[in-house]
């Protein structure tokens, strides 16, 4: 109570919370979609009329409503305002994906891409008048060959997934050159392998054969030994893997690899483990992307851009795709064409996610290789500490055991509370956390993989470990309200995903007119 | 180190509790030669002062298209953004969120989504259209693979005024994933007999309006005979806000467009993250590659949105998937989606008209110079100028007298003798003054 005998804190626990004329809750405000609030006759911008002139459209003019709203500078600023305020976020809070790695995203980056010398510059403007940013591809391609000890970088995939493509291509062309393209169409992938591994081999039309993982979570070299033929082209391996563990018998699966004439491509999402600490190239690795967006710092924006460069061996390195770097002298130039060389062919119309490098090199820059391995270090530190601080009340499919940049859980725990990984992660939004990842790997049931990252402050940490205790034990004292309800507190209850998928909305269409 | 939070202090405490000795007992699966020991020999940290020291140096050895008359084009364009665009998409909340996997705390991301998705399906005149893709040249190539599981025929055929980097880009996938392609020789003129080269073996036609060249291209007689011959007619738009001022290809009888969208909203970037325009008719739904947000209801009936359709998708189908993406081009999304909602149907018509006014002003004039040739007799706002010997040294010289003139052919083209053209594009940006330039040194060069 103040002096006036005015309440300052709530006096009762509210029961249940009334509705609002508005729908909004206070902060929270209902939004409606632009199509609803805005007017196709009005614009935001301001734009005079050109001076009368002849149109040369070839009698193509666009004669016909389009149906897009305009909305004023202020309307359009608290749409989206209002928006940004229903998303969680890295600077929110604990953001603890696995396999996707949310870090904090340098400001320094963001203010660096935007300079006009990066931000304002066409990729076909002459060479002579961008040798600056070229000189910034070579420099970021630099670090990130030393980083891996590889031969060769393509910076022109646009995300990482682009860059496992990239990489297949690379080997199923060194494999044409070989020509054993007829016979060798096989890749090789384990069951706990990301989705896109699999999509990608099936995409360049090679059939996926699946190797299974140990009960350890890890690839045994026997079982690669068995699945290998002269009819495998590559195996696809995660490392460390998408358990969370590092591969402890890489370098001899590597040698198989290599002996039974085929190549090793590393998926590198989870390369942020090992910067500074282990290089790819040291393992017997033939190809790997780097996910900018995740290991280097590169800001997720609600679902990308991502970028994807991808490092090659020797025996691949010619095959990289256009445009590459060239340097003869002082003078930086492009080779556009592969027209002539060993490239097979091209990723995208440009050179690659230009914007992604400057704030990917701005962050390198900023660690150095000391910092690089002191953050690849915190990483895996923090995850093994959330391990050991959850272990004794959570269970983890492969026992006790060190984990690398994520810990990871399955469900066997919450077996007979009639709570599943789904309500345990929905009632973690209510206590203000970003969910972990669940049910990835499929491999292991109800899984929960934690990746806290460097970022993470101990006082942080602590809390959020607190957090999942506090859960962890009123899910065993059957307290199933909290969890098969939640969210509460979110801008939405739990949404309707089969409706959605078995009628699909995927656009506004103005309501029908009331009948008379 | 400024972005690690934890201490000296801090670690020795988590060390012990996690109960090794020592950091590098954390690292013990990894092979013992290949644990690094030492540092390796490489820069160590850099303050904030330092690095945009090295960076700045780097980006003040380019030449910003706002410090020039500015003419460049060929699928990227230079284009005035509005301060609020830029400022929207820096909310934390939209910069540094994840994919929206929990949909009730990303309803932010998914509505931006949403209502995204409604204004590319309007825009290009489709039924339907997805969250984006990496770029219209990448969306070129799905496309394609997207019409051959379709049609369950895998040809496609290209025509001439396809942007040569995206008929690269599409060629590598089709080559790689072992299916059939046929491209057409380069088009100048916009002469080539799409129809006559159409046959029922054939998936898909892929064509570009306005092409590479400049050339808008009347869809209508292409996607009659299309229809005829069971051939989806795939159309690209290099340029979306061409889309303001011609005919959208859904009118036209397009069955899938794919478009760059980063014109709208978003920066040159030498390159990259652009955005991708996904849009077809409802019924090839279910093949379409990228990420779908749609609407639905929560718990207590309030209209929620989320991803849907993930059936189609790698994480879910692996090798079955319609595609391997798994992201898409967020928050470049969210800039056009910005700075099309400022713009309404209103703004972004006359915006294009501005376009279009100063492209017919410039060709008129660089028309009268002697030795040079406009080709288009129809264009947008990028047309192809015929000039005297090599367009590349031109555009050279031009750059040595402070103005960037265009894309020369041959940098897109190498080796088809098209070395005397030259793309020239012009936008709201350019000034009677830039315009002035342009002929100027245009005029300097012939003399000489």
């Amino acid at each position: 109570m103040n002096r006036e005998g005015r309440p300052t804190q709530p006096q009762i626990a509210t029961p249940h919370m009334p509705k609002t004329f508005t729908g909004n809750r206070a902060l929270q405000v209902a939004e409606a979609l632009i199509f609803e609030t805005g007017r196709n006759d009005f614009t935001g911008v301001d734009l005079d009329p050109p001076a009368p002139f002849t149109p040369r459209l070839g009698g193509l003019e666009r004669k016909s409503a389009i149906g897009l709203p305009g909305l004023s500078e202020p309307e359009a600023m608290r749409h989206y305002v209002r928006l940004s305020q229903k998303n969680y976020a890295i600077d929110l809070g604990p953001y603890p994906l696995g396999s996707c790695t949310m870090k904090h995203n340098p400001r320094l980056n963001e203010k660096m891409a935007r300079l006009p010398g990066f931000a304002d510059i066409h990729p076909l403007q002459p060479v002579s008048t961008v040798q600056g940013a070229l000189e910034l591809m070579e420099e970021l391609a630099g670090w990130l060959l030393k980083l891996t000890n590889m031969q060769a970088v393509a910076l022109s995939p646009k995300a990482g997934a682009h860059g496992e493509m990239c990489g297949m291509m690379a080997i199923k062309a060194a494999i044409a050159a070989r020509g054993e393209a007829a016979t060798r169409n096989v890749v090789l992938a384990p069951d706990s392998a990301h989705g896109t591994n699999p999509a990608t081999a099936s995409a360049l039309g090679f059939s996926v054969r699946a190797v299974p993982a140990g009960p350890d979570g890890l690839v045994h070299p026997n079982a690669v030994a068995a699945a290998l033929g002269p009819d495998v082209a590559a195996i696809m391996l995660t490392n460390p893997n998408t358990c969370g563990l590092f591969e402890r018998d890489i370098v001899e699966i590597a040698r198989l690899v290599h002996e039974a004439g085929a190549y090793f491509y590393c998926d590198g999402a989870n390369f942020n483990a090992i910067v500074g600490k282990v290089r790819p190239g040291d393992l017997g690795v033939d190809a790997m992307h780097i996910n900018l967006h995740k290991t280097f710092s590169t800001p997720h924006g609600g679902g990308g851009p991502g970028s994807g460069p991808v490092v090659l061996s020797s025996r691949l390195a010619a095959f990289a795709p256009v445009p590459f770097l060239k340097r003869e002298g002082e003078r930086l130039s492009l080779v556009e064409d592969a027209e002539g060389t060993e490239a097979f062919g091209r990723m995208t119309a440009f050179h690659g996610q230009m914007g992604m490098f400057v704030r990917a090199l701005a962050y390198i820059l900023s660690h150095g290789a000391d910092g690089l391995a002191k953050a690849s270090e915190d990483a895996v530190l923090a995850a093994n500490y959330v391990r050991v601080s959850l272990s004794d009340v959570m269970s983890a499919p492969f026992g006790d055991k060190i984990c690398m940049h994520e810990a990871l859980f399955d469900d066997r725990w919450l077996k007979d509370t009639g709570i599943t990984t789904l309500d345990f992660a929905k009632a973690m939004i209510d206590e203000g956390f970003h969910p972990m990842t669940i049910y990835f790997p499929l491999v292991v049931h109800g899984a929960m993989l934690i990746e806290p990252t460097e970022s993470e402050s101990l006082v942080s940490l602590t809390l959020f470990i607190a957090t999942l205790r506090d859960l962890v034990f009123s899910a065993l004292r059957g307290e199933t309200e909290r969890f098969l309800g939640a969210p509460y507190y979110a801008p939405r209850k739990r949404l309707d995903e089969t409706a959605a998928a078995r009628k699909p909305v995927l656009r506004w269409t103005p309501p029908k007119p009331v009948e008379a | 180190m400024r972005y690690l939070p934890l201490s000296a202090e801090n670690r020795e405490d988590m060390l012990a509790r996690i109960g090794v000795a020592a950091i590098d007992d954390l690292f013990a699966d990894a092979p013992r030669d290949a644990l690094l020991t030492s540092t390796l020999d490489l820069p160590s940290r850099k303050s904030e002062l330092e690095v945009e020291r090295r960076l700045s140096a780097l980006a003040a050895r380019n030449v910003a298209a706002s410090a020039v008359p500015f003419f460049v084009g060929a699928g990227a364009y230079k284009h005035h953004v509005p301060a609020t665009v830029d400022h929207l998409i820096q909310r934390s909340e939209f910069l540094t969120s994840y994919t929206p996997y929990q949909p009730e705390i990303s309803q932010g991301t998914l509505q931006v989504l949403f209502e995204f998705q409604t204004q590319v399906a309007n825009l290009t005149g489709m039924e339907v259209a997805n969250a984006s893709m990496y770029d219209g040249s990448t969306g070129t190539a799905e496309a394609i693979l997207m019409a051959h599981r379709v049609t369950r025929r895998r040809k496609a055929l290209v025509s001439g005024g396809l942007h040569p980097h995206y008929a690269a880009t599409a060629r590598t996938l089709s080559d790689m994933a072992e299916d059939e392609m046929r491209i057409l020789p380069p088009d100048p003129l916009a002469e080539e007999d799409l129809i006559g080269a159409l046959d029922d073996s054939l998936s898909c036609v892929v064509v570009q309006s306005p092409d590479v060249f400049g050339n808008p291209r009347d869809l209508r007689p292409l996607a009659e005979a299309c229809r005829a011959k069971g051939v989806l007619l795939i159309a690209v738009v290099t340029e979306a806000l061409s889309l303001g001022l011609i005919e959208s290809p859904g009118a036209m009888g397009a069955d899938i467009v794919v478009g760059e969208g980063q014109s709208i909203g978003n920066g040159l970037n030498f390159g990259g993250p652009y955005l991708g325009l996904f849009a077809a008719r409802e019924k090839y739904l279910r093949q379409m590659p990228g990420r779908l947000c749609g609407q639905t209801v929560d718990a207590n009936g309030r209209r929620g949105f989320v991803l849907t359709l993930s059936t189609r998708e790698q994480h879910i189908r692996r090798e079955k998937a319609t595609s391997n993406i798994c992201t898409n081009s967020g928050l470049c999304a969210l800039a056009f989606s910005i700075h099309l909602s400022l713009l309404g149907e209103t703004g972004l018509k006359q915006l294009a008209l501005i376009n279009h006014a100063n492209a017919v002003a410039l060709a008129e004039a660089l028309d009268k110079v002697p030795g040079a040739k406009v080709l288009n007799s129809a264009f947008f706002n990028e047309f192809t100028l015929r000039v005297q010997g090599s367009a590349a040294d031109l555009v050279e010289r031009m750059a040595a007298r402070g103005v960037l003139a265009g894309v020369p052919v041959s940098r897109l083209l190498p080796g088809a003798g098209l070395d005397d053209l030259l793309l020239v594009a012009s936008s709201e940006v350019n000034t009677d003054e830039d315009r002035a330039a342009f002929l100027a040194a245009l005029q300097a060069e012939v003399r000489a």
